[in-house]
């Protein structure tokens, strides 16, 4: 073998040099020759790096049970829930797809990271509850031997809703429901709260209410790897691509009243690599779309929506990105260590961040005004009229601020009700859905993703029923809506 | 078939960049991990068996604190929260003081009979100093109306949000010690400004507050009324730091590598 592969080297090598000789220009260049030969006859020796076919490595596996399309916090976390969950080690093979791996533009790392249980539906409140119990159990579910523990930088300061006149009987209502479901809040009088935070304005407030446990806000980028350092431990395979085709199955059958019904399920998934044309068909039994404020898109892949309008066929993923901006500001005389995430009864909020005086905080665009979702730009002027004046407002000492920087990240906006979309489409039978929180899937994503995963492997919700947040409902037209104070 | 094929793709480049990548964290944690590293922790790498023995090693230890935390439903619906509490604490090594009475450390467990006669007096203070007290174990002491001292040096598992409950003893603590606690940071400490009858507080020696002076001088405007033991440099300064500690912790103040010093 040796002596076939000196021969090959060194034969193919004179016959380079023959040829150049023929040609007359070229001078003889021996080191280099003999360099180029050596490298040859390594490469070829065995036990070396060469391979006669060509290497697929790089690619994604032929053949997972579960393809999670998205790699943000819920799709990470729907991995980890099902490799939990599974009966035996190893016996589910789970592929994450995340388009960018420096998570640029994803919600996750570009939110303010907060969490709170202050919600109007059970399911909500469930759900953030389950969360921030996960959130502080981080170090046990997430534990990698060896690995440092993660500090999540959980900042437990809660958050402070005010409420006019006109939102207080609908805040007290919120309020019981969430003290039921056990949740921990206070309602506060404009007095106490004039006690408590004196920096406050109680102008306009006629009641406020105010977590006293697991709310706060934390670091998302430490979730995000934390939940992608686990899951890699356990066996979850992250591949950087993008999902650009399925291939489906179709199914014909007759319904009750004789009319046709096409179910398909979903057998191939095509992985287009990064940066290049190569795919790779993933075969699949279950896909799951938590492509965040993409996702709209991928339903539209897998052919959701595509049919006459207002037939099941032809309801679309009612999800889109929305641009949302958060600006940090320095004002020396701001509120102190205790100041909790308020949110203004104008619906504009604020947090501090770090202990120099700094804040950060934003305000929800109306319907008419959304900018453009094109790119990540920021509106500074959105600033000045939208988020300052309110705030400067209730906080008079923030009438003397510096913006010192704001960025831009995307809601995955729920169009029809501002809710998460959890559970399969009613024809394309193995897609699952978890996206649509429409700016509280960070938040939830714990508790989604153990949602979701029951669902795939059990075929029902077990811990949190969530079944109002099916994909029916928008066929339905029955809408599971958050009764806001603002 | 399947088993033996999922090792296969962790050998895969984009798999190995990830596993780099947190290599690389956990060298920026530990420099010398390498000198370090146990026999285990190097078969670990090797046999799939002896990983799975340590992360039952890992579960069994969380379980044990756990299990130490787990709160005596039978004794509190029985004798009292007060009985309850002090036989929680007093198991974990700590020690207690009920109401016109001498404090009962760890010793005087074994004299159950003499608890139990103190059952309609208070607690007053409670020292878990180095106790292995966490979140689920603190529901113990919680229920304690009338605690107005409450020592949790150098406990190990109170965190940030341990001293987020802590707003439920708002209306009886007087004094609280978090000194030493490696879980501690200035996010968790916010949380007191719940605590006005507060006036004293111990926070020195926070290996988890980046800025330790800056933090006291914050917790120190939140807290107007409270005396605020924090930063070592204060201690250093003064023989009777505890004294005047509040004077010297004015803004002008050095504050020479304080956070070195904290490590």
């Amino acid at each position: 073998m040796l002596r076939r592969a000196l021969q090959l080297g060194l034969g193919r090598g004179f016959w380079s040099r023959g040829l150049g000789t023929r040609r007359g220009g070229s001078t003889l260049d021996w080191d280099g020759k003999m360099l180029e030969i050596k490298k040859k006859i390594q490469s070829v020796l065995p036990g070396s790096a060469w391979e006669p076919l060509y290497d697929t490595s790089h690619l994604p596996p032929e053949h997972s049970d579960v393809v999670i399309v998205g790699g943000g916090v819920l799709g990470l976390s729907v991995a980890f829930w099902l490799k939990k969950l599974e009966q035996r080690q190893g016996a589910i093979r789970v592929l994450v797809v995340e388009r960018d791996h420096t998570y640029s533009c994803a919600s996750t790392g570009l939110s303010l990271g907060g969490i709170r249980q202050q919600y109007s539906l059970p399911e909500n409140i469930q759900l953030s509850l389950f969360s921030a119990d996960f959130l502080r159990n981080i170090n046990e579910y997430l534990a990698v031997l060896d690995g440092p523990p993660l500090d999540l930088q959980f900042n437990p300061l809660g958050y402070l809703l005010l409420a006019s006149e006109k939102g207080a009987s609908i805040m007290e209502k919120n309020v019981k429901l969430q003290r039921q479901e056990g949740a921990k809040i206070c309602l506060m009088s404009p007095e106490q709260l004039r006690n408590k935070f004196p920096w406050i304005n109680t102008e306009g407030v006629a009641l406020a209410s105010y977590g006293l446990e697991g709310e706060g806000w934390f670091d998302p980028w430490c979730l995000l790897q934390g939940l992608r350092r686990k899951v890699q431990s356990m066996g979850v395979i992250i591949c950087q691509g993008e999902v650009t085709r399925f291939v489906s199955s179709l199914d014909c059958m007759k319904d009750v009243d004789g009319e046709e019904v096409t179910l398909k399920r979903i057998y191939e998934v095509h992985v287009k690599m990064n940066q290049s044309l190569e795919y790779q068909p993933v075969e699949c039994a279950v896909v799951i779309n938590a492509a965040g404020a993409w996702s709209g898109q991928v339903a539209a892949l897998a052919g959701i929506g595509q049919g006459p309008p207002g037939t099941l066929k032809g309801t679309k993923l009612p999800v889109e990105p929305r641009k949302r901006y958060v600006y940090s500001w320095h004002c020396p005389q701001g509120p102190g260590l205790e100041a909790p995430l308020l949110v203004d009864t104008s619906g504009a909020y604020f947090r501090r961040d770090g202990l120099g005086h700094n804040y950060l905080g934003g305000c929800s665009p109306s319907e008419e005004e959304e900018p453009d979702p094109g790119d990540l730009e920021v509106d500074h002027d959105f600033f000045h009229h939208k988020v300052w004046p309110p705030l400067a407002q209730r906080i008079p000492v923030f009438e003397a601020l510096k913006v010192q920087r704001a960025w831009a990240g995307y809601y995955d906006y729920n169009t029809f009700d501002q809710n998460g979309v959890v559970g399969p489409h009613p024809l394309v039978t193995n897609m699952y859905f978890a996206t649509g929180f429409s700016g509280h899937g960070l938040q939830q994503a714990p508790a989604v993703g153990r949602a979701v995963a029951e669902l795939v492997l059990n075929g029902q919700f077990q811990t949190i029923n969530l079944n109002a947040f099916t994909f029916d409902r928008f066929f339905l037209g029955v809408k599971t809506e958050e009764f806001n104070i603002i | 078939m399947a088993a033996p094929r999922a090792p296969l793709h962790l050998v895969t480049p984009v798999w190995s960049g990830g596993t780099w990548g947190i290599r690389g964290l956990s060298s920026a944690v530990a420099p010398e991990g390498n000198k370090k590293r146990t026999l285990l922790q190097l078969l670990c790498g090797y046999f799939s068996g002896v990983r799975v023995l340590r992360e039952y090693q890992f579960r069994k230890q969380l379980q044990k604190v756990q299990k130490k935390n787990r709160s005596f439903t039978y004794i509190q619906d029985r004798y009292g929260p007060d009985i309850a509490g002090a036989y929680f604490i007093l198991k974990l090594g700590g020690s207690v003081k009920f109401q016109g009475n001498e404090w009962m450390g760890p010793k005087d467990h074994g004299h159950s009979l003499d608890v139990l006669k103190l059952q309609a007096v208070p607690v007053e203070a409670v020292d878990a100093s180095g106790c292995a007290i966490n979140y689920q174990g603190l529901d113990n002491l919680l229920a304690l109306k009338e605690l107005r001292s409450l020592s949790l040096q150098r406990c190990p598992h109170v965190d940030d949000w341990c001293l987020s409950r802590l707003y439920l003893m708002a209306n009886s603590l007087q004094e609280l010690s978090v000194a030493g606690c490696p879980q501690v940071s200035e996010r968790g400490l916010a949380c007191l400004h719940h605590l006005q009858n507060l006036h004293r507080l111990d926070i020195s020696d926070l290996p988890a507050v980046t800025n330790p002076s800056l933090t006291q001088i914050l917790v120190e405007e939140m807290l107007p009324n409270c005396e605020v033991m924090g930063a070592d440099w204060t201690h250093s300064l003064n023989p009777q730091p505890e004294d005047e500690s509040q004077d010297i912790a004015s803004p002008s103040a050095p504050s020479p590598s304080s956070r070195s010093s904290a490590g």
